[in-house]
């Protein structure tokens, strides 16, 4: 087994993402979103197996072009109809159709009129709100936090869609749904208590799973683990979060 | 012995928004009684704690706090392998454990591409499995429901009958509950030879037992005198609260992600989708029990499809992906397959590093995300799922029915009697684990 010294190496040296790769949202084609480089985690120390020439491009799908297949035309036809007539023409930031999912990036302050047009119109009827999710993407610079949201129809074929909406680290607002889908209540609260993502008219926005005096928001990437060392004859095993993993 | 004056040690309550909501009550001048309820009850179906507003038997306010069972599965899920990842998710919703890594490993396969590559054989096992874990559930739901009643005979018949289907996944998996059975490509070894027959003996008895709950329960005047229009929901507010399940059900929706978007082959099974239109705590125990018989028809089709097809694989034919070793009940009692043993430890090193590469690397998933939702036992179970291209999970989370529909808890007894709590909440059958993951 290796020195703690180089789990904590493998964290600090070598070559990290470099940020200039990623592409604007406009992009058509695969968005790059980290170059990693090597196979076992460990950067800046003598290469014997070869394995650190490896390179390797994470790509999450672009921005998908028409037709998008199957239904979502439709619902984005409607969408895009209905946006027009408030004059929200730019309210769709890209839509993403990859493993027959739907996804339509939503421009936060649009988002509680996307929402109650999904709702309401008759051609689209998302009726069933399946909550809120984050994402922490550290990467991402001042697109950090993801909100994903995913809606059922009830009317329509039980379709299901997903809105995501972004939002900096250092402004880490979007707008509640709960008016529009009550249900989003508890959602809003964990994501909040996870994420510290702050849904603006929220009526009681407080932390639900965690203790209320809790410090910190545990499921960004940022957040510590706080895992104690193990220790087996004179070697430490550090917490998951600083062993060394695969890259 | 007790000395009195332990007896008579005074206990005061304090923590959370305690103090705020009596001080309020107080300044109010209002004959409220503020009753905390839990997080230690032995009705609030694990540790949840409900802090009531009391106006003599009259609930005016519930409040439900939650969290007493937060142990992070999804960020646990983060520093860990793909497949170990299933043996997360089967501990959250403990009641129907199979069901939470069904969901986790559809999501994965659908995030991964394979979803039309996993064999046959896995796909009715995997249906027997969850069809089976949803009877347990809903076992566990009506007995628990009638010995709060006060009717412990009615949890006795329910766990009796439950008993069997956690012998059989015990048989089948090695493990009566939170048993990581499913992986990512398959399941993690095929049926034992005796299983079928095993349970093709059980089967009526268990189709009895549930008669005998049902002659006892639901023409009961005491039952109904408890149930009939107590805790009423109608669709709308169950549309609002996004209420999914057998409450729903109850409201009169149909709505049932086996039928309206079949997964595993769904499809291929004759059943029934179970409503009633009474929106109460009653009709929501009808559906249960008419769901569990819906569900005994699917394994008994199950049982059919398994013996017709005979041997085959149960785990996905892509080396880069099946998890290498073998399974089986050694001399030793434990469960490496000596054959396998032999091979990679005697035979060939290529099989050894094949192994060691995936059991500590794991397998990869193309960076994006993908959303997959079943219909669970409490109702629609959601898993999103985002890969950064990695060996782990970037992002796992689980949209839980019981988390959800914990939220009608206020709706569901405010204005109603002290006694209806218990019923209304034994109704909406939140499992704590689940909950707060």
């Amino acid at each position: 087994m290796s020195a703690p010294t180089d789990h904590n190496a493998g964290q600090d040296a070598g070559p990290r993402p470099s940020q200039e790769l990623t592409p604007g949202p406009q992009s058509g084609g695969p968005e790059v979103t980290e170059v990693r480089h090597g196979a076992f985690g460990v950067h800046g120390s003598g290469d014997t197996s070869g394995f650190g020439g490896l390179t390797r491009l994470a790509q999450i799908p672009g921005s998908s072009g028409r037709p998008y297949g199957g239904w979502h035309d439709a619902v984005v036809d409607a969408l895009v109809e209905d946006l027009a007539g408030e004059g929200l023409t730019e309210a769709i930031e890209k839509v993403v159709v990859d493993r027959e999912e739907l996804t339509l990036f939503i421009r936060r302050q649009d988002l509680v009129a996307v929402a109650r047009f999904l709702r309401d119109d008759q051609d689209l009827r998302f009726e069933l709100s399946l909550g809120v999710n984050g994402v922490h993407y550290p990467q991402d610079r001042g697109r950090e936090l993801h909100a994903v949201y995913h809606l059922m129809s009830v009317t329509h074929d039980r379709r299901i869609i997903r809105l995501e909406v972004t939002a900096p680290d250092e402004d880490p607002h979007i707008p509640s749904l709960f008016d529009l889908y009550p249900t989003q209540d508890w959602h809003e609260r964990e994501t909040y208590d996870m994420f510290g993502i702050v849904f603006d008219g929220h009526p009681d926005l407080t932390r639900i799973l965690m203790p209320t005096d809790w410090i910190g928001h545990p499921q960004r990437k940022d957040y510590p683990l706080g895992g104690v060392d193990v220790q087996f004859k004179g070697a430490s095993t550090p917490p998951p979060d600083q062993r060394r993993s695969y890259s | 012995m007790t000395s009195l004056d332990e007896a008579t040690e005074e206990f005061v309550a304090f923590g959370g928004d305690w103090d705020e909501i009596a001080q309020e009550l107080a300044r109010r001048k209002e004959e409220r009684v503020v009753v905390n309820m839990g997080p230690q009850h032995p009705s609030t179906h694990g540790v949840l704690r409900l802090v009531l507003e009391l106006d003599g038997e009259t609930v005016r306010e519930t409040r439900v706090a939650l969290g007493f069972l937060h142990t992070g599965i999804e960020k646990t899920m983060e520093y860990r392998t793909w497949a170990q990842g299933s043996a997360l998710a089967t501990r959250m919703d403990y009641v129907a454990s199979i069901m939470n890594e069904a969901a986790y490993c559809f999501a994965v396969e659908k995030l991964a591409g394979i979803t039309d590559r996993i064999p046959p054989r896995a796909q009715v096992i995997r249906v027997l499995m969850m069809e089976l874990a949803r009877v347990s559930s809903h076992l566990v739901c009506l007995g628990s429901a009638g010995n709060e009643l006060g009717g412990t005979t009615l949890m006795t018949i329910a766990f009796r009958e439950r008993e069997q289907v956690l012998r059989f996944f015990e048989m089948v998996t090695g493990q009566r509950m939170n048993n990581a059975y499913f992986r990512p490509g398959g399941v993690s070894q095929d049926l034992p030879p005796e299983a079928l027959g095993w349970l093709k003996g059980v089967y009526r008895s268990m189709v009895r037992g549930m008669d005998d709950f049902d002659n006892m329960v639901m023409v009961n005047p005491i039952w109904k005198a408890r149930t009939l229009g107590i805790g009423v929901l109608n669709l709308s507010a169950c549309m609002a609260l996004g209420i999914t399940g057998p409450m729903v059900r109850a409201a009169g929706l149909p709505l049932d992600l086996r039928k309206d978007k079949p997964y595993c082959g769904y499809e291929n099974y004759d059943f029934e989708i179970c409503t009633t239109d009474t929106a109460d705590v009653y009709g929501r125990y009808l559906v249960r029990s008419n769901e569990m018989r819906e569900s005994m028809k699917i394994i008994a089709q199950c049982v059919d499809k398994l013996e017709a097809m005979g041997e085959g694989p149960v785990m996905i034919e892509d080396p880069a992906i099946a998890w290498p070793a073998k399974l089986e009940i050694g001399p030793d009692g434990q469960g490496q397959s000596h054959e396998h043993v032999k091979e990679i430890m005697a035979t060939s090193m290529e099989s050894l590093i094949h192994h060691f590469k995936l059991v500590t690397e794991g397998f990869r998933v193309p960076a994006g995300q993908a959303f997959h939702a079943i219909e669970h036992a409490k109702g629609v179970y959601g898993v999103h799922v985002v890969s950064d291209g990695g060996t782990r999970p970037y992002r796992v989370h689980m949209r839980e029915p019981s988390y959800n529909n914990l939220q009608s808890m206020s709706a569901l007894c405010d204005g109603g009697t002290i006694s209806d709590v218990v019923v209304c909440l034994a109704s909406i059958d939140p499992v704590m684990g689940g909950v707060d993951r």
